[in-house]
């Protein structure tokens, strides 16, 4: 990953509280697992930035790279990363990721 | 090709011996699965690093010709 690829997604992470890297967009989702994560972060009335892998190649192979994780979608809370589609549904379904965002500071809409 | 329930369960025991691995087909393509794994390894991990180390077990697979693999883990004692 160059430098430049490095220090966009760094500053995209430290410069949105929820950011979901993601395929395609939350009106239109371009995989199941990117579609089950804007689901649960709709769920919640979670404010989100989203950022589509799939216009951006440098992206998306360089997330990979940044977070260590080999698949999309990709949450980041407050700079930290949170997980994969897995880990959010587990933590929804839980009951632990509204606390969890609430603690981070991030503020949920009542739905 | 895709990888098979067998294949996939077999990297994760060579990297975890103890692991209890559940494969579940989430599609009948022999394609898209589901795997819960319970293993020592993970005692005291997040999450995160739990994913982690399964990830590495399947050594660059997932992502790529593993696209679809949902994972479930656990720490047993």
């Amino acid at each position: 990953m160059s430098n430049s690829v490095h220090d966009r997604i760094q500053s995209e992470v430290s410069g949105n509280d929820v950011l979901l890297f993601m395929k395609g967009t939350p009106v239109f989702p371009q995989c199941g697992f990117s579609a089950a994560a804007v689901g649960i972060l709709s769920n919640l009335g979670v404010k989100f930035k989203a950022i589509d892998v799939l216009k951006d190649p440098e992206i998306r192979q360089g997330i990979k790279e940044f977070s260590n994780w080999p698949t999309i979608p990709q949450l980041y809370v407050k700079g930290e990363f949170v997980g994969g589609s897995d880990i959010l549904r587990e933590m929804y379904e839980a009951d632990e990721l509204a606390p969890f965002l609430a603690e981070k500071g991030v503020a949920l809409e009542s739905v | 090709m895709p990888m098979s329930a067998t294949e996939i369960e077999t990297m994760i025991k060579q990297a975890f011996p103890d692991a209890e691995v559940v494969m579940t087909a989430l599609a009948d393509d022999n394609d898209h699965w589901q795997a819960s794994v319970k293993s020592s390894s993970f005692k005291g991990k997040s999450r995160v690093q739990q994913h982690q180390m399964v990830y590495a077990a399947l050594q660059g697979r997932m992502g790529g010709v593993l696209h679809a693999l949902s994972l479930q883990t656990a720490a047993k004692d």
